[in-house]
This record gives structure tokens, sequence and C-alpha cells, in this order.
């Protein structure tokens, strides 16, 4: 007992250090997310309800959700490719490609829905192409995919690529020399291995791409029931002063971010267990 | 060696390919066109509009905003890791992870519920109007919306590297008459302090970028609390696509130096834990990191 007193604070400094740092994470987590259910139903369940029930909003969930479901497979077979290219094999310019991998999270959401102008907008770099086909990106919906492609690019690699790096490649060897074939070694080695990493990429790019505001804003055009998302429709109804279908709509999003908790907390829980056991496995080896 | 498991395994040239025709196409080809619409304009040109005297406002708002965000964000989130780690309290694990709150929270939600907050009739401002602090329509509503997005980074950057801290150097320390607060500032603040420089660059670099959660909160003055990224919608619905495009160089030029800055003090960190094992590290940098 004497030994850990040696490295522990005295207690007034523990109750002072407790204090500043819960009361900080209270006024600055607890507080606004009770306020959005509390804001949400200030005016009784019936408007709440009412609220949600807008075709407008629907039709803004419906889109959101529709918009999360094409780019999440687009970046999962990607962050997939990336990580089994980068964390097995070695080639040149390898910590170049994971920089640049990373890129999206630096740039600003902003210039992020620019780019997109800038190439296909109508005095756009392939505007006039587009629109001579009558294909419509900008102010459309294939925009606001593309948008929420580029801000979530990162996401589902950056989880892999550590993850197969630390589990090396002799599981995958073993299959391929016992005469796997390529995609009979991915399916039943590889994946079962990753499936955890991989559905905590995933968990995280979803809150994202369901979220994302500034790059979607900037290439939505704000048309009502048809290029809005959900987080768009909550800054429409909170400029018009409309408070309860604001936060209506925002805690259909709160609610989201905390199943996104939920379930980032249970896979983290879930590969903490796996790679205990893995370490429990090799650690008789290793001596 | 690297030889042969090169040959043994299948699938790296249409992996590699895969990423990086996906890579081009979607990253490298809209930011190329970025530069090459800017390169419309001469460096003096970019100069001119990056230094008008509203554009300067807004960088001037946009960069100490956000360096006074990532630095409440550096302290506080150094006690609220150090509490995470070394305390034991109840509902700690539920707080650890609500800490990834704002990370899952849509920017557009946080917004409107910090200027509700904030406002003069609202939980917070109610109280904080009187004695005189206006938060909501002033650039300090741009800090404590900046200070929510960012909240995790610095908690998430620290907690590995406390866990890492060996508790025998600290008995050492004790045991040499050192008190627990020489120990901390000698010992143990030395050995936080890369993650801790990492952890501020991190919030740093995102607050800069940050455009939904500030709009709602800050008034959006221009000369006042006008952030670069509004500015620049704001050129891009004036039709002053080039305007826009200027300011977004410059600020993606910015993001491209603090990106290098970071990869830096990561390659740094991890040099200073080098020591770890190497699946434990993995789990760590899972654990922690959605930057």
């Amino acid at each position: 007992m004497k030994s850990t007193r040696a490295t522990q604070e005295p207690a007034w400094v523990r109750i002072v250090l407790l204090t500043v740092g819960l009361g900080f994470l209270f006024f600055f987590l607890g507080l606004p997310l009770v306020a959005v259910f509390v804001e949400a139903l200030a005016q009784g369940w019936g408007l709440y309800a009412a609220a949600l029930r807008e075709p407008e909003t629907l039709s803004a969930i419906w889109l959101t959700v529709l918009i999360a479901l094409i780019v999440l497979p687009f970046n999962v077979a990607f962050g997939v490719a990336a990580a089994w290219a980068i964390a097995k094999f070695e080639f040149r310019g390898k910590s170049l490609l994971i920089t640049l991998i990373d890129l999206p999270f630096a740039v600003s959401p902003v210039v992020a829905g620019l780019v997109f102008i800038l190439l296909f907008g109508a005095q756009g770099a392939f505007g006039p192409w587009l629109s001579a086909h009558e294909i419509k990106i900008i102010f459309a919906v294939p925009g606001m995919i593309l948008a929420t492609l580029f801000i979530t690019f990162p996401f589902i690699a950056r989880e892999l690529i550590p993850l197969m790096q630390a589990q090396g490649k002799d599981e995958e060897e073993a299959a391929v020399s016992l005469g796997a074939s390529g995609w009979q070694m991915f399916w039943r080695v590889t994946l079962p291995n990753i499936k955890w990493g991989l559905l905590y990429g995933v968990i995280l790019a979803n809150a994202r791409a369901m979220g994302e505001f500034g790059a979607v804003s900037v290439v939505s055009g704000h048309i009502r029931g048809e290029t809005n998302t959900l987080p768009l429709h909550v800054e429409i109804l909170y400029n018009e002063y409309n408070a309860v279908g604001a936060f209506a709509a925002a805690s259909v999003l709160a609610l989201l971010a905390l199943v996104t908790l939920v379930a980032k907390t249970i896979v983290e829980w879930r590969m903490k267990k796996e790679t205990d056991m893995l370490n429990a496995v090799l650690a008789p080896e290793k001596t | 060696m690297s030889i042969k498991s090169r040959r043994v395994l299948p699938g790296f040239g249409l992996a590699l390919g895969y990423t990086l025709v996906y890579l081009s196409l979607l990253i490298l080809l809209p930011l190329g066109g970025l530069i090459l619409k800017a390169a419309e304009l001469s460096f003096a040109q970019i100069l001119d509009i990056a230094l008008g005297e509203r554009a300067l406002a807004a960088f001037r708002v946009t960069f100490v905003s956000s360096l006074l965000a990532a630095g409440i964000n550096a302290v506080f989130g150094l006690v609220v890791a150090w509490i995470l780690v070394r305390y034991t309290f109840p509902g700690k694990r539920l707080v650890d992870a609500l800490v990834d709150l704002p990370f899952a929270l849509p920017t557009a939600v946080a917004g409107i519920t910090l200027a509700t907050l904030y406002a003069g009739n609202g939980w917070l401002g109610r109280y904080l109007e009187p004695l005189g602090f206006k938060i909501a329509y002033t650039p300090a509503g741009i800090v404590v919306a900046l200070t929510f997005i960012t909240l995790p980074f610095v908690v998430r950057t620290l907690q590995p590297v406390i866990e890492d801290i060996e508790t025998e150097v600290e008995e050492a320390a004790a045991s040499l008459g050192a008190s627990r607060g020489q120990t901390f500032v000698r010992i143990i603040f030395p050995a936080l302090f890369p993650a801790l420089l990492t952890g501020f660059a991190l919030a740093f670099a995102r607050a800069l970028g940050e455009f939904g959660s500030v709009i709602f909160i800050a008034g959006n003055l221009p000369l006042v609390s006008e952030i670069v990224p509004l500015l620049i919608i704001s050129k891009l619905e004036q039709y002053d696509v080039l305007g826009a495009t200027a300011l977004a160089v410059v600020m993606l030029a910015i993001s491209f130096l603090l990106l290098l800055a970071i990869n830096l003090l990561q390659w740094w960190t991890a040099n200073r834990h080098h020591n770890a094992e190497p699946l434990e590290a993995a789990a760590g940098r899972v654990s922690g990191n959605e930057r």
C-alpha cells in the first residue's frame, strides 16, 4: 500500500482535479447533450412527434440514410484494399501514401465542398460538358455523395492499417501455402481477423457521413425535399425560429450519436478482449 | 525476406492499384483542381485577397479562437486524461465513453444547442450575461463551439501515454525525496509533453477548418466574428469563385503545414515510446484515433 501512496497526489489535489475535470465535462458535454432533448420536448411529446412526421423532415432523414448507404461500401472497399497493400507488403512511398490518406482530415469541410464545385459546377472544369449532357452533380445528390465520400475517406483505412500491421502476415501465408486461393484466404482468414476493426471504422465513418454539415452544405443548394439532409434541415428549421422542429430533428441526430458511442464502446471492448487473448497465447512463446 | 513474402501473398497489385486510382480520383484530382484554379491568379493577387481587410480579420478571428480553444483543451484535457487513467470514481466508464461525443454528434446539432445554452435566456447565458459575460453571438461563442468540437483530441492522445508511464519511475523519484509536485514537473510532465503538443496541434488543425458548429453561435459579423470558412462560402454565394479559391488555397497550405508538423510530432512521440508492445500500441491507437 505504501508504495502506491508515493505515486499518488495528496487527497486535496485529487479532489480538486476530479472537480475540475468532471466539472469541465459536465458543462461542455453533459449539459449540451441534455439540452438537445429538453429543447426538443419543450412543447410536449405531441408537438415533438408531429415535428418528426413533417414530410420534409422524413425526406431529410431518408436522404441522410441513402447517402450513408451509398458512401459506406465504397469506403469499406477502399479501406480494406489500402490496408492490405500497406500492412502486408513493402513498397516505396508507403509513408507518403499513408499521409495522403490522412489528407481529408486536415482539409476544412468547406474547402472539401468547394473543390467539387470547381470541378463540376456551372463554371467548373467539367461544367459545360455536364450541362450539355444534362447531368447535374452540384446542387444535386451526386455532389453530396462525392463530398461525403471525400470527408469520410480516411476513417476505415486508418482503423485497419495499424490493426493489420499488428496481426502480421503469418496466418495468410499459412493459408496460401496450404493451397487456399486468394479469395478463400481473404474470406476465411483475413476478414474474420479484421471484422471488429472494420466494424469500428464503419461506425465512425457512418456517424460522420450522416452528420456532415459543412461540405454537404456547400454542394447541396438547399432544395427542400430534394437535397436536404437531416443536418441541413436542422439549420433551415433553426433559422426559421422553429425551435421545436429544429431540436426534434437534432434529437434524432443526437440519438444516432449516442447509439454510435454505445456501439463503439462495445466494439472497443471486444477488440481489447481479443487482443488480450492473443497476448496470452503469444506470451509463453516469447520467453 | 520481403521479396519472398511479396510473392507468397496475393493481391498486392490489385489492392495497391485500386487504392491509388480511388485516392487519385476522389482526393488528388479535386485538390489539384483547386490549385489549378488558384493558378489563374498570381501569387501577389492571392496575397492581396487573403490580406484584404475583411479576409485578414477573418483569419485573425479563426486563428485566435482556434488557439484559445486548443489551449483550453490542453489544460482541461490533461486533467481529464489524468483522472480517467489514474483515479477511480463512480461512472468512470460512462464518462470515458462520453468524451467522444463531439466526434459522434453532428456539428450542426452542437451549434444550435450551444447557441441556445449561451443565449441571453439560455440555461447558462441567463447567469453569465448579468455578470457581463456575453458568449452567444460574440467571438467568445466561437471559442466555446471550437472547445466543444475539439475536446476529445488532447484527452485521447494523452490517455495511452499516461497508461504507459511506469510507476516505478515515480516511486524512484519519491523514494529519492522528491515531492509529488516535483515528480510531476520533472518526470511526468516531460514524458507527456510530446503527446500533449500533438493533441494540441490536432485540436488546432480541426478548429481552423470547423464550420457547422461555429456559424450558429458566432453572430457572423464581418470583421468581428466571421470565420474564414464562412467567408469562403459568402464569396461563393456572390459568384466570386476566384476569391473563394484564393482563400481556400491559403487554408489548404496551412492545413498541409499543420499535417506535416503533426506527423513529425507523432514520430517524436512514437520514438519516446518504442518500448511498448506492438499489439498494445495498436490497441492504444485504435481506442484513441478518429482524428
